[in-house]
């Protein structure tokens, strides 16, 4: 059972690894995100660095968003699926597997390359550790967020253009308390510690609610 | 001839026995967007036995295969299965639909090998079952760059990597030339011999002597 999981996940790490396989375009995207929004607040360097963890996490947030249709859409156009169904490893713990691999290809990059970013708005070096580590523990909370919402639009043939409307409104609170744990690095009244540990805690709960939910839309699909 | 003994040897470690498991269907139903697609459909399918299913385009062929794959629900009647135990018919099928569930990024091996490990039985290794269907040579091509008949012989070999026993094929001759054709014959009659079961729909003769035609729709 372990065996199949892991194949899983060594597949879908494979598939994003090779040419055409998206790896590597959520990364791109977001750091265009970042590059241009300076571009468009002007030389306010204050200002910049004021709102630079908000860029930062909403850049995170779409990048993450616009590779996550294909999560398991691919999958279902090609009936891969029908045979990860027919497989003794249940639904669930698949779901756990392609969401897994989805984070490690598009959420730790992201958070990887924040500090790097950071430059780019101003951020103050010691806010910089800070905002990584908030999106190192909340990008996993957008990976299994947005599963639930590919699983129900796997069957679509637009489903890319709804997954983002379904999908963002849940992130809400995923996204204030990444962007206050953020803030507070900065100074402020609240510690660093509350809303970073609320954050884990939603990065935990949707690593269950998420992939319970999507396998349960993977079930009624079709 | 060096090859087609090569082929004969693999087919040969194919050779394993079942335990005989029985799949039966009473009285069942299908219904797709309010429409009755086929009723009152009752077949067994028994050890060592093969069915082609046939029918005119949206008689239900389809259907049929994914409700036994559980992907379908059915609309009256039931599905059941004896012979298995506890274990959930979903892991006794082996099923080739008409996508060939093959990663075009990846090359044939890794494709097979993905399948070997998902769905456990392990059979043949990767290389031997391409050997067996007579692709040796595309193991580490990826999988985008073969014809649409080399696919869908690589998602045959499937069938061989991983050893279940009841075989769920849709089409399965499709795009297959006339030698490719007569492999997957011998491929189905050593299951058969091994005591597995297959379904198969398809529009022409399935080429098995034991095969009983099974016809749903008008």
């Amino acid at each position: 059972m372990s065996e199949a999981f892991l194949a899983i996940l060594k597949r879908d790490l494979a598939l994003a690894a090779r040419a055409g396989g998206g790896g590597e375009l959520a990364l791109v995207f977001f750091l265009t995100l970042v590059v241009l929004v300076p571009f468009a607040l002007g030389p306010d360097l204050n200002l910049l660095s004021r709102i630079g963890p908000a860029i930062l996490w909403l850049g995170a947030l779409l990048a993450t968003l616009i590779g996550l249709d294909r999560l398991f859409q691919g999958d279902e156009e090609d009936g891969s699926l029908d045979l990860i169904r027919a497989s003794a490893l249940p639904l669930e713990l698949a779901v756990l597997a392609k969401g897994l691999a989805h984070w490690l290809t598009t959420g730790l990059p992201l958070a990887l390359a924040a500090p790097l970013l950071g430059l780019l708005v101003a951020l103050p070096a010691e806010a910089m550790l800070p905002v990584a580590g908030t999106l190192l523990v909340g990008t996993p909370a957008l990976s299994f967020i947005g599963a639930t919402g590919a699983a129900l639009t796997a069957g679509l043939k637009r489903g890319g253009l709804i997954l983002p409307i379904l999908v963002a409104p849940l992130t809400v609170p995923v996204l204030i308390f990444g962007v206050s744990a953020s803030n507070s690095a900065l100074g402020g009244t609240v510690p660093f510690l509350t809303p970073f540990l609320i954050l884990c805690a939603l990065s935990l709960a949707t690593l269950v609610i998420g992939t319970i939910a999507a396998a349960a839309a993977l079930r009624q699909a079709d | 001839m060096a090859a087609s003994d090569a082929r004969e040897d693999a087919l040969a470690l194919t050779q394993i026995s079942y335990p005989p498991l029985t799949l039966s269907a009473e009285d069942l139903a299908c219904r797709r967007g309010g429409r009755l697609v086929f009723e009152n459909l009752d077949f067994t399918l028994g050890s060592g036995e093969a069915i082609a299913l046939t029918g005119r385009n949206g008689a239900g062929k389809s259907s049929l295969i994914a409700m036994i794959c559980g992907r379908l629900r059915p609309a009256a009647g039931r599905l059941r299965v004896t012979g298995i135990g506890d274990a959930p018919l979903m892991e006794q099928i082996h099923l080739v639909g008409h996508r060939d569930g093959l990663k075009t990024a990846l090359t044939a091996r890794e494709n097979l090998d993905f399948v070997q490990a998902l769905l456990g039985e392990p059979g043949l290794p990767a290389d031997e079952a391409l050997a067996a269907i007579g692709l040796p040579h595309v193991a580490a091509l990826p999988v985008g760059y073969l014809s649409a008949g080399q696919r869908r012989r690589v998602a045959l070999a499937r069938l061989l990597v991983s050893r279940r026993p009841l075989w769920l094929l849709d089409e399965p001759a499709s795009a297959l030339d006339t030698a490719s054709q007569r492999m997957l014959v011998g491929l189905m009659q050593s299951h058969l011999d091994a005591g597995g079961a297959i379904l198969a729909a398809t529009h022409g003769p399935l080429g098995l002597e034991a095969a009983r035609e099974m016809r749903i729709g008008p």
